[in-house]
């Protein structure tokens, strides 16, 4: 029935909405069930939860994209307010686009000033309506949020049907809680279409742009990643936003990683003292031969800072998620940046180089996720997987995570009793094949040979301690000649080529992927040509340094203040700074495609690029 | 950190144990510490405990922290691995080695520094989580890598070398160890190599979290008139409250008993805890009565050595974790991947 309306108004495409809500009331379960709905329609949409650093009262906004194009970054600007919480009234009606739609709760009448001339209003008595039908003050609340998503359907045109279903599988075997909700959820709805004008502008149209694809939380994911990439230990201190990828890791541990015939895990998670512990607990499992990770934010990774050198130079694998938050210091720990890139890339004193990965959705956290284990294990050494709470604690729709079976762990240069036994020469810090990366052994493998220390000081290559300046140099640069090494091996860069020759270029990595793919676009219809490159990983593979070279300029899109990817492209591989333009974004809430389209058209002068025609108004 | 090997050279007799290792095959590299060091003596200790316990060299991993006491796992057990982590931070280094293989014996060394001050929170979280494994602080209550500076154990009035009177007052390891719940805690004295090689033998066997203060001299910075941690003080003042052996299942009791009442605790994997009371009121099997009797001894001016706890029954770490009988590092593929099936009904659920 909604099908006939699927040429309705053109802003049905470029429907963004935001619920203000307050934090704590309930209101998490009723947006989800908004936003899923709209999936199950088969409309692509993004989702954002943008909440305060407190435990219940402060207010919070719950985003919602909805695009013709199936543009998963956020766009900016707002076209539907459902404006719940008073605190944020004007705030929250001012950042309505004009032409745009503020729904609210009308039970109390609000003076002419606090409304807009250009926009349009709908007034629903949530309140009134909640009051006449329930007695308790705590299905008031709870049902409030049901009852405007009730609304919403008649307005927007979501299919009643779609919501029931979505009830009936949340409230699975609680049939008197499905039942109270289908009839809040139809409250709502019969009000609207007895009261209001339905539909709106504003409306959407069943589609089929969802295909197989999954809505699913970066942090979870990684969890997931991290238990296909074969971690048994996860040692983690709680801190937002990292605390539900341990989690994540749990719950799907307890589904994979039950022994079936005892009960007994297959896995051990502790939550440590510090920071400081946890990484410590990761080197010593890592050490013993486990693969084992943390996940922390910011101050935990400078927490961190001397073991991630031990693991470096001691040569050590170890797997660090750090999702990402605005800093520094305790900074803002529930806005999102991509302030951590130099801090990973050269954690600790003295001279160190880490790897480094940019997931760029749900689907490459569980990828990289996964995959860290054998960079680690390979190449012997820290190796970041640098999310952000954009990724981490919102859900993604995303392609569907995939596996091939035929994969197997890659250990890496593991020397075993038999080796040893034949008599294969065994120097721990002998670099036998050239690669630079030289043989372990784990403890407790022969009784007579292959036995070392290990150490935070420096060795010869046969592990003894020494302070001989010869020999100190000759570990560090084979360690050089494995980072080296590790180049073709850490995830290659994507690029996505423009539609005719260009002379500029940008580079982007991690969560502002889906904000630049629609911003190129829109560029691209103004006559801005840009080919694009997606970092994904540190050490910076070639054809990064080849893509700088064969632009005269190259635009560096970060979220964070001081262009730090741009600083590392800089010191890593030569490149004048001049010809490295950084786009910056970094207020806290994730990067939007308007800015950054109005960011690089703003500065499309310096590029000599002479837009074709402007967009159509 | 030694420069030289050891020589390998030795008596063609040497006794060998029920391995056929004889003692020279847990020794490690030449010490690099001071000339009559108490570090040294409790690594003499150690050898001669894995050589008397029949262990198997290899199956022993030896961590450690930064500090005098910390170089010494380089002097011990040459053919097990070992690891100088960073300053403070064995604790979470030998938990996370634990996790990965329950089936080695781990061994910690540290130092008062390194457990008291620095490392002061690992210290009493291993203890807390029951980690399996014996945790000794060679305790001179100084540090002397970097020339004698008051360690966090050093007793409130104590004189330094140069003349300084320390003026905070001292944590007491052995009762920190009590309170945070290790389920095996002794002192043992450096100068004391009868009380100490049983003491340590009991901790090793010990199925849970093994704690052993053990106070070690330092000759460089802290043997002086005014100390109480030099050998002639701690002579004066160690009021054992027992004498130990450790006897294992099959080993003749060849031990020859002086008066005092004896007491068998037998631990859980078998070995039997033979004490011989030297004070008839204390009874290390109850640890309120421990830490009561400590505190009334300390106020006494003191030292009380000995076996002073000991829960014959102890849990451990992988316990509470309920993890598989197999050491998780060597869990293959299929044990740890669920694989492309599991997925795809991962992704079912997540549309």
């Amino acid at each position: 029935m909604v099908g006939t309306h699927a040429a309705a108004d053109k802003r049905d495409e470029r429907l963004r909405r935001q619920f203000a809500n307050v934090n704590g009331s309930g209101s998490a379960s009723a947006n989800q069930l908004f936003a899923k709905s709209i999936l199950r329609m088969g409309i692509p949409i993004a989702s954002r939860n943008i909440f305060p650093s407190n435990i219940q009262g402060l207010p919070t906004w719950f985003e919602v994209r909805v695009s013709g194009e199936g543009h998963l970054g956020r766009r900016g600007g707002v076209d539907l307010m459902v404006a719940m919480n008073p605190q944020t009234w004007d705030r929250d009606v001012a950042e309505i686009d004009p032409g745009g739609y503020l729904f609210y709760d009308s039970t109390k009448p609000l003076p002419q000033s606090k409304f807009r001339a250009d926009i349009n209003v709908i007034g629903v008595p949530l309140t009134q309506m909640c009051n006449a039908a329930y007695t308790d003050s705590r299905q008031r609340q709870l049902f409030k949020n049901i009852i405007y998503v009730g609304a919403l359907s008649a307005l927007l045109q979501i299919e009643p049907k779609v919501i029931e279903t979505l009830l009936t599988e949340q409230f699975k075997g609680k049939e008197r809680l499905a039942k109270s909700n289908q009839d809040a959820f139809h409250m709502g709805r019969d009000w609207a279409l007895a009261n209001l004008e339905c539909p709106i502008g504003l409306r959407l149209a069943p589609s089929d742009k969802v295909g197989d694809r999954i809505y699913v939380d970066g942090n979870s994911a990684a969890g997931l990643g991290a238990v296909y990439g074969g971690a048994t230990v996860c040692a983690w201190y709680p801190i937002t936003p990292s605390t539900s990828l341990a989690e994540g890791f749990e719950r799907y541990c307890k589904r994979f990683r039950t022994e079936p015939e005892t009960g007994r895990k297959r896995y051990a998670i502790v939550q440590a003292e510090d920071e400081l512990a946890s990484i410590g607990m990761v080197i010593g499992a890592s050490w013993n031969g486990a693969r084992a990770f943390t996940a922390t934010s910011g101050p935990g990774i400078s927490l961190m800072q001397e073991f991630v050198g031990l693991s470096y130079f001691a040569e050590i694998p170890s797997v660090i998620f750090d999702v990402q938050r605005a800093g520094p210091s305790t900074g803002m720990p529930t806005r999102t940046q991509q302030s951590d890139v130099l801090a990973a890339a050269y954690a600790s004193h003295g001279d160190t180089k880490h790897l480094v990965l940019f997931p760029e959705d749900p689907r490459e956290c569980f990828e990289m996720g996964a995959q860290a284990f054998d960079l680690a294990d390979r190449f012997q050494q820290p190796v970041f997987v640098l999310l952000d709470l954009d990724i981490g604690m919102n859900d993604w729709l995303c392609e569907p995570f995939a596996w091939d079976d035929s994969r197997r762990m890659d250990r890496g240069k593991v020397m075993t009793a038999e080796e040893l036994e034949a008599g294969q020469v065994f120097g721990r810090y002998l670099d036998a094949d050239g690669d630079g990366v030289p043989y372990r052994t784990y403890p407790g493998t022969h009784p007579s040979k292959g036995a070392f220390f290990t150490r935070g000081t420096s060795r010869d290559r046969f592990a003894k301690y020494t302070e001989q300046g010869a020999a100190y140099v000759d570990n560090m640069q084979r360690l050089l000649r494995k980072f080296e090494t590790a180049k073709a091996h850490v995830p290659r860069p994507v690029e996505r080529p423009a539609a005719q020759p260009a002379r500029a270029g940008v580079l982007y990595y991690g969560s502002s992927s889906a904000a630049m793919t629609e911003a190129l676009a829109a560029l691209e219809a103004e006559g801005v040509h840009l080919d694009a490159l997606r970092i994904r990983a540190f050490p910076f593979h070639d054809d990064v340094l080849d893509f700088i070279a064969r632009h005269d300029k190259v635009f560096v899109v970060e979220q964070n203040r001081d262009a730090q990817l741009r600083t590392l492209l800089m010191t890593e591989g030569g490149i004048d700074a001049a010809r490295l333009v950084p786009i910056l974004h970094y207020d806290g809430t994730p990067i939007t495609a308007r800015f950054i389209h109005a960011a690089i058209a703003d500065k499309a002068p310096v590029l000599n690029v002479v837009p074709m025609r402007k967009a159509a108004p | 950190m030694s420069f030289l090997p050891k020589p390998k050279l030795h008596h063609p007799k040497l006794p060998t144990n029920a391995l056929g290792f004889t003692r020279r095959d847990y020794e490690g590299a030449i010490s690099t510490l001071c000339a009559g060091c108490g570090h040294d003596s409790i690594s003499a200790a150690i050898i001669q405990a894995c050589f008397d316990l029949d262990i198997e060299p290899h199956r022993v991993a030896k961590m450690s922290g930064i500090g005098c006491s910390s170089k010494t796992p380089d002097y011990f057990l040459g053919a097990s691995h070992g690891f100088n982590s960073v300053h403070g931070r064995m604790p979470s280094v030998l938990t996370g080695a634990n996790l990965a293989n329950r089936e080695l014996i781990y061994l910690g060394v540290s130092g008062d520094g390194d457990s008291a001050s620095i490392g002061l929170g690992q210290f009493a979280h291993s203890l807390r989580r029951g980690v399996n494994m014996t945790y000794i602080v060679e305790n001179n209550g100084v540090y002397g890598l970097t020339k004698g500076q008051f360690s966090a154990t050093s007793d409130k009035g104590s004189k330094a070398k140069k003349g300084t009177i320390n003026a905070d007052e001292p944590i007491d390891l052995v009762g920190m160890a009590l309170q945070l719940g290790a389920t095996y805690v002794g002192r043992g004295f450096s100068g004391d190599k009868d009380q100490l090689v049983p003491l340590i033998k009991g901790a090793i066997r010990h199925g849970g979290a093994a704690f052993i203060d053990c106070i070690s001299p330092c000759v460089a910075f802290n043997n002086h008139e005014g100390s109480t941690k030099s050998y002639d003080f701690v002579r004066e003042h160690n009021e054992a409250v027992n004498r130990l052996d450790v006897i294992l299942g099959r080993a003749p009791i060849t031990t020859a008993y002086g008066p005092g009442e004896l007491r068998d605790v037998v631990q859980h994997d078998g070995s039997v805890l033979r004490l011989r009371k030297l004070h008839s009121d204390y009874d290390p099997t109850d640890r309120v009565a421990a830490m009561n009797y400590l505190q009334e001894r300390k106020a006494a001016g003191e030292i009380v050595t000995g076996l002073l706890y000991v829960d014959p029954e102890p849990s451990d770490l992988h316990a509470s974790q309920n993890t598989v009988a197999l050491p998780l590092n060597r869990l293959d593929d299929a044990a740890l991947c669920p694989g492309a099936a599991a997925l795809a009904r991962v992704n079912a659920g997540l549309r």
